[in-house]
């Protein structure tokens, strides 16, 4: 069995009567393999990224996900967090007052005792964010500021991969993290998740172009189209695609 | 960041709709008799053994008093308050202030129970394992002040800090040339009752050019039924001297409402500074709104001198009723004023807090952070004055209030007056109203917080600016406090 196993999962919007937007998506990610996820624009792969996260705004009407074999749908957002299933958000979200240093121990305390674990000592905690803040190139000033709060594009992507560093999760759902850096930052948040590439973790990168790709390298790269996996490749997937667009999907799925 | 956590394990450690300090203590107690009359006034001032022009002030207030109305502005509903139907003193039986060990033990274990020792032993080796600096605290149960612990030591340092009742006798003279100077007898209608009935309360004066070695405390604590309390505090800072004072408060749960009408007067000379702080968790009722405190309280500093500074910070977690508005009034030139509050309610608490800055003095300067958060079924209002006398060139004031939301029953409403007489005043003016988003809230699940942990979080995040004001063992205390306060507030 593979590590998370998405079958034939249907999905709309809670207490939506209208159309789902997932429609009987199928994926197997394995520890180790990183997998693309490309399509246009509402082909449901934000809507893919939330409903692994748990986000309460969705209902799935159908299918199954399981991570180790457990049923993840069943469990709670953070219950979900804390067995090693991380979001780097499109679009972080700003928490005013919170010191970015509190909300990161805040958070990895959090998960270590639902994990039945020790909290993190203070002087390993700061050896630990120094360690990984300094790969990104984190300014230590920026760890005092106020979650997202005044952080640009790219600042925002980087403290995103970061807290991912920090929490080690076991699958990672990347959600369009290229979006909004320029070249220089895309470079050093993909070396940020390329170093977080690891026998025992999965990696689920969502992106709309393929100039990521060319950073962060996928074993596998799936095309996505209403709501369901319409083809599946290799690496070179990708290039195809950024040659010749997605237009053919859409007209074969329509 | 510890006191975050700390502050989600004391929320989960406490059962919803508990408060936790809501016990009874079963000691035998001497009331004056219901009701209130001129001899009523007469019963306490008798009590306290006070002089004839104490008597004669009280009940100048009390003939006052009769021809007021109740105040109906706030933005807070509540049953009429029948005044003949209230105990208006009473105290424990066992004398007290003698020693410690006159102290009805019971009344110590309360007081043990609440966390504040009054053993100055245990005070000492309680406070300073915690953080190394010593407060000393005046207990006042009901109507009477129990214990006041350090005053030798303060004494000292020519620092008076004793129950009120005591320095009328001690210190006339002082009592007399500032007691009313600051809230006069005819103030407002509250105040006017206060001045009448008032039972005890803390007194302090700090000589000129003196710093206060510690800081100082009330400790204020209802517990009859049916009893009204009505405290009052004054502290003068002379030429130079620097207090910093903090108050804290606590009632037993009852079904019936308690009222709770205190004054307090800031007197700062010049080049004085007095810091004020309230941490006010008085019951708040219960789920539906039964009993809880009525806390209607006049607070006012007189930056009387040039240079003076008086700052306010207050965090207001209890009472079912809160009507309350520390204000400065800024007469010296170059004094300042400021004001730091968080108001959280709960429940069906109502909160209608704020500040008024009265700039008087030439280049006089306030600040008002206000910070106000409802959960639940509650309605929390801030309502504050800014104004400058057309002497009052170069007035400056920042405002800010931001009012943060929990739940969609609740309501924040922000009453700001402004009034500038002097073409020269400086007004700035920052409102914000916000609602935890479902976004945050789902952003920090997302890393592991459970939907309690991540509320107390973003909370605690809004409320920084003003937990910073508060010195350190009251912040710790404060934080833990709004996590409690805020228990069950997510559905």
């Amino acid at each position: 069995m593979a590590m998370l196993e998405i079958d034939n999962l249907h999905a709309k919007i809670d207490g939506d009567e209208g159309k789902e937007i997932l429609k009987g998506l199928s994926l197997k990610v394995n520890p180790g393999e990183v997998h693309a996820i490309m399509g246009p624009n509402g082909s449901g792969k934000s809507t893919l990224s939330y409903i692994l996260a748990g986000k309460e705004d969705y209902e799935v009407t159908d299918g199954s996900v399981t991570l180790d074999g457990e049923d993840l749908l069943e469990m709670e957002i953070d219950e979900r967090a804390a067995k090693g299933v991380f979001l780097a958000f499109q679009y972080p979200i700003e928490v005013p007052g919170v010191a970015t240093m509190t909300f990161l121990r805040a958070a990895l305390n959090a998960q270590r005792k639902k994990r039945g674990e020790a909290e993190i000592s203070t002087p390993d905690f700061l050896r630990l964010v120094k360690a990984k803040s300094g790969a990104l190139g984190i300014n230590p000033d920026m760890l005092k500021r106020g979650v997202n709060v005044g952080f640009s594009g790219g600042e925002k992507k980087r403290m995103e991969i970061l807290q991912m560093a920090i929490l080690e999760p076991k699958i990672c759902i990347l959600d369009e993290t290229d979006s909004g850096l320029d070249i220089d930052a895309l470079k050093v948040v993909s070396e940020g998740v390329n170093a977080l590439r690891s026998p025992d973790r999965g990696m689920i990168v969502i992106t709309h172009y393929q100039r990521l790709l060319n950073h962060i390298v996928p074993d596998f790269v799936h095309v996505m189209n209403k709501g369901r996996i319409v083809r599946s490749g290799g690496k070179e997937l990708a290039l195809e695609l950024e040659a010749n667009g997605y237009a053919e999907y859409q007209q074969d799925a329509a | 960041m510890p006191a975050v956590q700390e502050t989600v394990e004391q929320v989960r450690s406490i059962d919803v709709d508990q408060y936790k300090y809501g016990f009874f203590t079963d000691i035998e107690s001497e009331k004056a008799p219901k009701g209130l009359d001129e001899d009523t006034v007469r019963f306490i001032s008798a009590k306290k053994n006070e002089p004839e022009w104490m008597l004669e002030w009280r009940l100048e207030a009390f003939r006052r008093w009769q021809t007021m109305r109740e105040p109906d502005w706030a933005r807070v509903s509540y049953p009429a308050i029948d005044y003949q139907n209230l105990y208006y003193y009473s105290a424990p039986k066992r004398p007290s202030q003698l020693s410690i060990d006159d102290i009805d033990p019971e009344i110590l274990a309360t007081y043990e129970k609440l966390g504040i020792p009054l053993r100055e032993r245990d005070a000492l080796l309680g406070i300073e394992s915690a953080g190394g600096s010593r407060v000393a605290v005046d207990a006042v149960f009901d109507s009477v002040s129990v214990a006041t612990t350090f005053k030798e030591e303060l004494a000292k340092a020519g620092v008076i800090f004793m129950p009120i009742s005591e320095a009328i006798r001690e210190y006339p003279e002082l009592v007399k040339k500032y007691l009313g100077s600051v809230v006069p007898v005819t103030d407002n209608f509250f105040a006017t009752l206060n001045s009448a009935v008032f039972s005890d309360g803390s007194f302090v004066y700090v000589p000129k050019g003196v710093r206060c070695p510690m800081e100082l405390s009330t400790y204020f604590r209802i517990n009859e039924r049916n009893t009204g309390q009505f405290e009052r505090t004054l502290i003068i800072a002379d030429e130079g001297a620097y207090v910093s004072y903090l108050e804290g408060c606590t009632a037993p749960m009852r079904d019936e409402n308690q009222l709770h009408a205190a004054v307090v007067e800031l007197v700062a000379l010049a080049d004085a500074e007095i810091k004020y702080s309230t941490v006010q968790n008085w019951y708040p009722g219960d789920k539906d709104g039964k009993g809880g405190i009525f806390n209607f309280v006049t607070k006012r500093g007189d930056c009387r001198g040039d240079r003076s500074k008086i700052s306010w910070t207050q965090v207001e977690t209890g009472s079912a009723i809160t009507w309350k508005y520390p204000s400065c009034i800024l007469r010296g030139d170059n004094s300042q004023g400021e004001f730091y509050s968080i108001a959280i309610s709960n429940g069906r608490q109502q909160v209608d807090s704020g500040t008024k800055m009265i700039h008087l003095g030439k280049n006089t300067s306030s600040r008002i952070i206000s910070k106000g958060i409802a959960a639940g079924y509650s309605d929390n209002t801030y309502r504050g004055l800014v104004s400058a006398h057309r002497k009052a060139t170069g007035a400056r004031n920042f405002t800010n209030c931001d009012s943060l939301l929990i739940g969609d029953k609740c309501g924040a409403h922000t009453v700001p007056y402004i009034e500038s007489k002097n073409s020269s005043a400086h007004f700035e003016h920052e409102a914000t109203t916000s609602k935890i988003s479902e976004d945050q809230l789902f952003y920090c699940r997302q890393r592991g917080l459970d939907p309690e942990e991540a509320t107390a979080l973003i909370v605690n995040g809004f409320v920084k600016d003003v937990l910073q004001q508060l010195p350190m063992e009251f912040a710790v205390e404060a934080q833990k406090l709004i996590s409690v306060s805020l228990e069950g507030s997510v559905g």
